[in-house]
């Protein structure tokens, strides 16, 4: 009997499969995996993307092991802040708000907001023409609290993730989507995407939107951050950058 | 397009597979512990399980394995915190799976807890003494003799729960595990065609409800084995 | 403490559609959807449940087959999974779009609620037929025997009997179909587990969002359960075993 319970209790503390990490020898990265170009999943199953190959380049620099921790976007910095990862490379934008929490890097690239709309829509990008308007977002990012706050009286849905809130923007359940400028305009250029396109132009809210996207640790791992604005120096000095930015993008997009 | 993706989504199936076995083992334990204290003398132990098949059942599932899933992560890390004076311990990574099944084996402990408490009292009380008075231990009589009778009582809510466990295991896809759920919504957001990937998902979940079925009913019949039915079939 | 409750006050209102500048009860997010997706499938799915359980145990095949299969699909998925089916499958067809029921399915609410509907019909219809089933054959034999018409008989005889019997198992499909709105938070809906989450995105603490969550999702539980057992009481009475003070009571 008290083998049985023995070996039960074994199992059962192998199974709650705890890693001790003993030192900080593997960095986690913690990432979204549904944000094309920046972070997606192949039918593979594997991560690709500009963030994904900037955190290759980044943690060689660093001479670190690197394994991403996927998250969806509402848990990302949740999972940060409760260690489940140690820095965040999946385009966040570095806003006050999140400086409170977070220590952040230096910024790895800048983007623009765009509402996107049907080729046939008439939509104003003001106040009072997009009152009473069904605008999608994805939640928990800085276009959610800008819509909301900038733009009183618009009818808001909120969306988990990106391709969730296209999705819903081709079978015209919503009348525009406020995203980036760096995602959707590989969207726009897709077969679903024909009939929609820019409304109104490409800006940036400092107050909403931050300083460009940087990564992400948390508040006390300064020597960590230290020591990632050192490896995208390099990375800026010897062009991988500048090649891996060429490679999503037609040029340099920390500019 | 579709066609690429779909041997990613049913490869899922192991995972969601491995998720709801390991759930069920964890509820299994825990509703025949819960069982029995609720059916104990002790009034404290009458009392713990009493709330926790109460407050379990009475909360989504979601909701529970949303507040575990993040909520336990930082009660680990103070732990974490206290046990870093005396040991060399930065932190305790849990992965996703993991704290997917011991969630949902949780909650379906609650559900097991009724229905085996049901079942255990079922058994007539005579087999119990008869079994004291044979000289046998208290756990010599629960296993050997409770244990195998209460089988067949409980097997109508136990195939009841386990149907209810492998359908909320669509949910673990919310904690980010790449499971059937997390592949499909994958899927569809590369192909945009919704309808085939969760069409191919409910394949798949009907598949697994039938089989399932079928191997209860087998054991169903194994276990009822000369017991005498009301009805003759 | 004193923070646990300032923060208690200002996240509390959120459940109950309001915020801490506007009133309760102001917006329909938050409990009121809550209520609203589960009251209306529940009233729905009865009375649809109804006539579908006799064409379950119908003797005719091609009336019970197209039945059952309809309650093996409904019942041997996911709730959410037909969610997305209805939200995101159906959106992708132009003949869909085209028709006029696209003026309901494209909103979300309405998407939600077919498929609490459907979904509850099924389990529903599933105790009603399995009840009817175990319905002794000698209440049919007198039955006919007073020469009650079918009408006549599965209305006065059957049916109760049948409704009554099912009340034990249709109180945990109530509960079953309260628990299963907390996914239309996935689908841009903002329910009692909506508004949880949104907190919890904005404020990183996971312990007062879902604990409010829990707690009122709890009271409805317990609601729910002594609403049952007072109707249990009254329709269920004949079947409560004889004690020496019922005994008592009747005399």
């Amino acid at each position: 009997m008290t083998m049985i319970f023995r070996k039960f209790g074994l199992a059962l503390l192998l199974l709650t499969g705890m890693s001790l990490a003993l030192a900080q020898q593997t960095l986690r990265i913690g990432i979204e995996g549904e944000y094309p170009p920046f972070n997606q999943i192949d039918q593979n199953g594997s991560l690709v993307g500009f963030d994904v190959d900037i955190t290759h380049a980044l943690c060689a620099e660093m001479k670190v092991q690197c394994k991403f921790v996927v998250q969806s976007w509402n848990g990302i910095i949740p999972a940060l802040l409760s260690n489940k990862s140690d820095l965040i490379i999946s385009s966040m934008a570095i806003t006050e708000k999140r400086k409170e929490m977070l220590a952040f890097s230096n910024p790895y690239y800048f983007e623009r907001a765009i509402f996107v709309a049907a080729k046939k829509s008439t939509l104003q990008i003001t106040p009072e023409g997009l009152k009473g308007k069904v605008i999608g977002v994805q939640g928990a990012t800085v276009f959610e609290k800008m819509l909301k706050e900038k733009y009183p009286g618009i009818n808001v849905r909120v969306y988990t993730a990106v391709s969730d809130h296209n999705l819903d923007l081709v079978s015209g359940r919503i009348d525009a989507v406020l995203g980036s400028d760096l995602v959707m305009k590989p969207w726009l250029s897709s077969a679903d995407a024909a009939n929609f396109e820019i409304k109104g132009a490409p800006f940036v809210d400092v107050k909403y939107m931050g300083y460009g996207a940087g990564i992400a640790a948390r508040k006390s791992d300064t020597a960590l951050i230290a020591k990632v604005n050192a490896a995208l120096e390099a990375l800026h000095k010897n062009g991988q950058f500048d090649a891996i930015s060429k490679k999503y993008f037609k040029d340099d997009i920390s500019h | 397009m579709m066609h690429l993706y779909l041997e990613h989504i049913v490869a899922g199936v192991g995972v969601t597979l491995l998720i709801a076995l390991g759930s069920l083992l964890i509820a299994i334990v825990l509703g025949l512990f819960g069982a029995v204290c609720k059916l104990s003398d002790f009034k404290l132990l009458h009392l713990v399980s009493d709330a926790y098949s109460t407050i379990v059942r009475g909360v989504p599932e979601l909701v529970w394995m949303l507040f575990l899933f993040f909520g336990a992560q930082i009660w680990l890390n103070q732990l974490i915190g206290w046990l870093n004076g005396w040991m060399e311990v930065d932190s305790i990574d849990i992965d996703p799976m993991i704290a997917g099944i011991v969630t949902i084996g949780f909650i379906y402990g609650a559900y097991m807890t009724e229905t085996f408490r049901g079942a255990l009292l079922a058994v007539p009380a005579g087999q119990r003494e008869a079994g004291l008075s044979l000289g046998m231990s208290r756990f010599q009589v629960f296993f050997r003799i409770i244990l195998p009778q209460m089988v067949v009582h409980a097997l109508p809510g136990f195939a009841n729960n386990w149907m209810v466990l492998v359908k909320s295991t669509a949910l673990v896809s919310v904690l980010g595990v790449s499971d059937l759920m997390h592949r499909a919504s994958l899927a569809k957001s590369a192909t945009g065609n919704a309808f085939g990937v969760y069409l191919a998902v409910c394949l798949v979940y009907l598949a697994i409800t039938s089989v399932s079925i079928w191997l209860l009913r087998l054991c169903e019949q194994r276990f009822s084995r000369g017991i005498r039915k009301a009805v003759s079939a | 403490m004193n923070e646990l409750i300032s923060q208690l006050q200002t996240e509390l209102p959120d459940f109950f559609g309001g915020s801490t500048d506007t009133a309760l009860f102001s917006t329909s997010d938050g409990l009121i959807l809550t209520l609203l997706l589960q009251l209306i499938p529940m009233a729905l799915g009865l009375a649809l449940s109804i006539p579908l359980a006799f064409a379950r145990n119908a003797t005719s095949v091609w009336i019970a087959k197209p039945v059952w299969m309809y309650t093996c699909l409904f019942r041997g998925t996911p709730m959410l999974v037909q969610l997305f089916l209805i939200y995101y499958g159906l959106a992708q067809f132009d003949i869909v779009k085209d028709s006029s029921l696209w003026d309901y399915l494209r909103d979300p609410y309405c998407c939600a609620l077919l498929t609490f509907t459907l979904n509850t019909t099924a389990y529903t219809m599933e105790i009603l037929a399995g009840q009817l089933r175990g319905i002794d054959w000698r209440e049919i034999e007198a039955a006919q025997s007073l020469g009650m018409s079918r009408w006549k008989m599965n209305m006065h005889i059957v049916l109760p009997s049948a409704l009554r019997r099912s009340l034990p198992a249709y109180s945990n499909e109530v509960i079953m179909l309260l628990h299963g709105t907390s996914i239309v938070s996935l689908v841009t809906l903002t329910d009692i587990t909506g508004v949880a989450r949104h907190i919890y995105s904005d404020t990183y603490n996971p312990f007062e969002p879902f604990m409010i969550a829990g707690a009122i999702y709890l009271m409805l539980t317990w609601l729910i359960t002594r609403i049952f057992m007072k109707m249990e009481r009254r329709w269920l009475a004949f079947l409560k075993p004889i004690t020496a003070n019922s005994r008592a009571k009747t005399q």
